[in-house]
């Protein structure tokens, strides 16, 4: 008991330490507030909005009434800028890589008379979904857009072409990503984008400073033992973390308007681990790192692939088996389906308690990996 | 338990190849103020922080007060106090902030007082809320003192504690490391100052990490049977370089305007002064000194290879 006691006080005098040390370096404590308004800003406006104007090539092969209204439809629904006119119906792949446009919308020889006939023909929109935010929209309305237009003309003697079903029948090929992501599945992921970044770099930082600064000496002269350190360290950053989960709960509601139906308390579990999970993690990092630029590397080169293998550029199911297998190691995988599943979802506790689970699993790891590593000598 | 504050045998420290610290044995007895010389580079600082736990040896066995200096570091860091060459508090944090960190993590009683009491005796109340960066180098050593014996500690390693400080600085902190030895302490200092050797009751001299000699100051002297001659005059620099290879002269050296030269046998001193008889250069024989001692001993264990970094 008593060594409990002693040992919290030694955590209580390097937690202390670290908040003045926190709230005197401006810049950082700055930057740590500015990230999640800036990423909010980026992301969440770039990928989120409803982009309209689309560049789009057109192939068509005949040049009958029905197709200038499909055209002319897809062009009045605010979506599609008919930019430019191809003959070559394989012409996708040079138009998308030269980023030139957006869309191909192919309407094949004899359209019109399958279309009379009654036949259902199709029509081939290719999307460039490698920005798929950004096309989802635009693609999901194109069916609506064209058939809703077709009614109009297919009046009197075409009347009875006219079925529920939609004359045309649209066939969508999203290229690059084959899965489309929407909307609210962003910015409730932003959170755990953002927190893996801050959470990660700050404590990685702030012990590789220790080191930097020849201060490490003093604090290893002193009699804390390294969970001490550590504890210690990382508490303040929790705090900071809280901060940022506020701001994107706020923007996330206030600005982007995504529905909260899940229970608050719960997210704040999730949210919490998945902080502590991180900022272990950076105190591993800064076990690792000689200097601060080294930190900053580490913390760069787990970010990267915690933004591209969690599920949160790519859906994580259309992942190759390997990289869902290294997605299921990060914490932001299992904290994006907390987030998205307690918000979007309404996940109860039995929904999520694996993710919680994987999360404390990789935050145990990461802190035993810590305090194996850390240098009790200056050797 | 022992009376010995410090008891290390044949301590090893490589870096790479290189030794550091090359069998360094040192019985440092309770409540003694030591002084702990050597140039630049001869192994102190690696030798301070293998005593208080903060390096491990490559070889060699020790305690410091008692405890094993590889298995009980823990214990050893709660009974000293350790001041480190170059500056290691917080720079971004004030003064007082610097204490507080320190009296909370050794979990002192009365915090509040003690600090207060601390700023008081140092003169730093004033400066309390100051940034402990902003401080000049003396005024960072005062901190870095009050903060090292805040928590009462046994034994104090202070490593060069008075390099790059002022003259008067100097002595101010020499009075506080006596003051701090009347009340018990037991102080190790490293330095490379001789004058400062003259404060201490022993000193261990260190060279290439070997250990050159220990003692006091007089026995050192005494012990190593040197006799110097002093000459002083306007051309006295000419005579050195000749000086230096007569026979029976160890070394010739100058100390402000003066040449020293020293040797065993007085015969052959005298023998060689008369051969580079000059006119302008008067000759008397005077007690050696320390350093006269240090580069001699140095000389016979195989040159001087001290570096000024
Ligand atoms: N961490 C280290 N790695 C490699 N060499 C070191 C290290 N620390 C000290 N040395 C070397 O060991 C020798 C002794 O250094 P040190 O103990 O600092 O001497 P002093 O304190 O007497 O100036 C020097 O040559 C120094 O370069
Ligand atoms: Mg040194």
């Amino acid at each position: 008991m008593s060594t409990l006691f002693n040992s919290f006080a030694r955590i209580n005098a390097v937690f202390i330490k670290e908040l003045i040390q926190m709230r005197r370096d401006r810049l950082t404590f700055g930057m740590m507030l500015m990230i999640p308004i800036l990423q909010l800003t980026l992301f969440g406006y770039a990928i989120n909005t409803d982009p309209k104007n689309l560049p789009t090539a057109v192939h068509t092969a005949e040049h009958t009434p029905v197709v200038r209204t499909i055209l002319t439809a897809l062009k009045t629904s605010g979506y599609y800028d008919l930019v430019l006119e191809t003959d070559d119906p394989g012409d996708s792949d040079r138009l998308f890589a030269a980023g030139e446009v957006s869309f191909l919308v192919s309407i094949p020889a004899g359209f019109t008379e399958r279309l009379v006939r009654g036949d259902r023909p199709q029509l081939l929109i290719e999307a460039d979904a490698s920005d798929p935010a950004a096309a989802s929209n635009a693609v999901s309305l194109a069916e609506t857009i064209i058939n809703q237009a077709l009614r109009h003309d297919l009046t009197g003697a075409l009347a009875h072409l006219a079925p529920t079903a939609g004359p045309v029948d649209v066939v969508v090929q999203r290229r690059y990503n084959p899965e489309g992501i929407t909307q609210y599945n962003i910015v409730p992921g932003l959170l755990g984008v953002i927190l893996t970044m801050t959470s990660v770099m700050i404590t990685a930082i702030a012990m590789t400073r220790e080191v930097e600064r020849g201060t490490m000496e003093n604090l290893l002269a002193m009699p804390a033992k390294p969970h001490e350190v550590m504890i210690g360290k990382i508490a303040p950053y929790l705090a900071i973390g809280g901060i940022q989960t506020v701001i994107v709960l706020l923007a996330a509601h206030y600005i982007f308007a995504v529905p909260f139906v899940g229970a608050v308390w719960l997210l704040l579990v999730g949210v919490s681990l998945f902080i502590i999970a991180n900022l272990a993690l950076g105190f591993t990092f800064s076990t690792i790192a000689k200097s601060q630029l080294q930190a900053m590397q580490l913390t760069f080169f787990f970010f990267l692939p915690s933004i591209l293998l969690s599920g949160f550029m790519f859906p994580f199911r259309g992942m190759p088996d390997w990289a869902q297998v290294i997605g299921e190691i990060l914490p932001l995988t299992h904290f994006l389906r907390i987030v998205r599943g307690v918000m979007l979802k309404n996940a109860e506790w039995m929904d999520i308690n694996t993710e919680l689970f994987a999360i404390t699993l990789f935050t145990i790891a990461a802190g035993i990996l810590a305090i194996a590593r850390y240098q009790r000598t200056l050797d | 338990m022992s009376e010995l504050a410090i008891d290390v045998r044949g301590l090893v420290k490589r870096f790479g190849d290189k030794a550091a610290v090359d069998g360094v044995d040192i019985q440092m007895p309770k409540g003694q103020v030591w002084g702990f010389l050597g140039p630049n580079g001869s192994g102190k600082t690696t030798t301070i922080r293998m005593i208080c736990g903060l390096l491990l040896p490559t070889a060699g066995e020790g305690r410091c007060l008692g405890y094993d200096i590889r298995r009980e570091a823990a214990n050893i860091k709660r009974r000293t106090g350790y001041m480190t060459q170059k500056f290691s508090f917080w720079t971004d944090l004030t003064i007082r902030e610097n204490l507080e960190f320190v009296a909370r993590l050794y979990q002192m009683p009365n915090r509040r007082t003690r600090i207060d009491d601390t700023l008081e005796t140092l003169g730093l109340s004033d400066r309390q809320h100051q940034i402990a960066g902003a401080l000049s180098g003396g005024w960072k050593q005062r901190l870095a003192l009050a903060a090292v014996t805040m928590h009462q500690p046994e034994l104090l390693l202070l490593d060069e504690p008075t390099a790059g400080v002022d003259p008067q600085a100097r002595r101010d902190f020499w009075d506080e490391i006596h003051r701090l030895s009347t009340k018990g302490l037991t102080v190790l200092v490293s330095t490379h100052y001789m004058d400062e050797a003259e404060r201490c009751d022993r000193i261990v001299y260190l060279a290439h990490g070997k250990l050159i000699t220990q003692g006091r100051v007089a026995d050192i002297i005494a012990e190593s049977g040197l006799m110097t001659f002093r000459g002083i005059g306007d051309e006295v620099r000419a005579l050195a370089e000749p000086l230096r290879h007569q026979p029976g002269v160890e070394h010739a050296a100058y100390f402000g305007a003066a040449l020293h030269i020293s040797g065993t046998d007085r015969a052959s001193l005298e023998r060689a002064i008369t051969k580079t008889e000059h006119k302008k250069v008067a000759w008397s024989q005077v007690e050696p000194s320390l350093e006269d001692v240090f580069i001699a001993l140095m000389s016979r264990t195989g040159g001087d290879r001290r570096s000024h970094g």
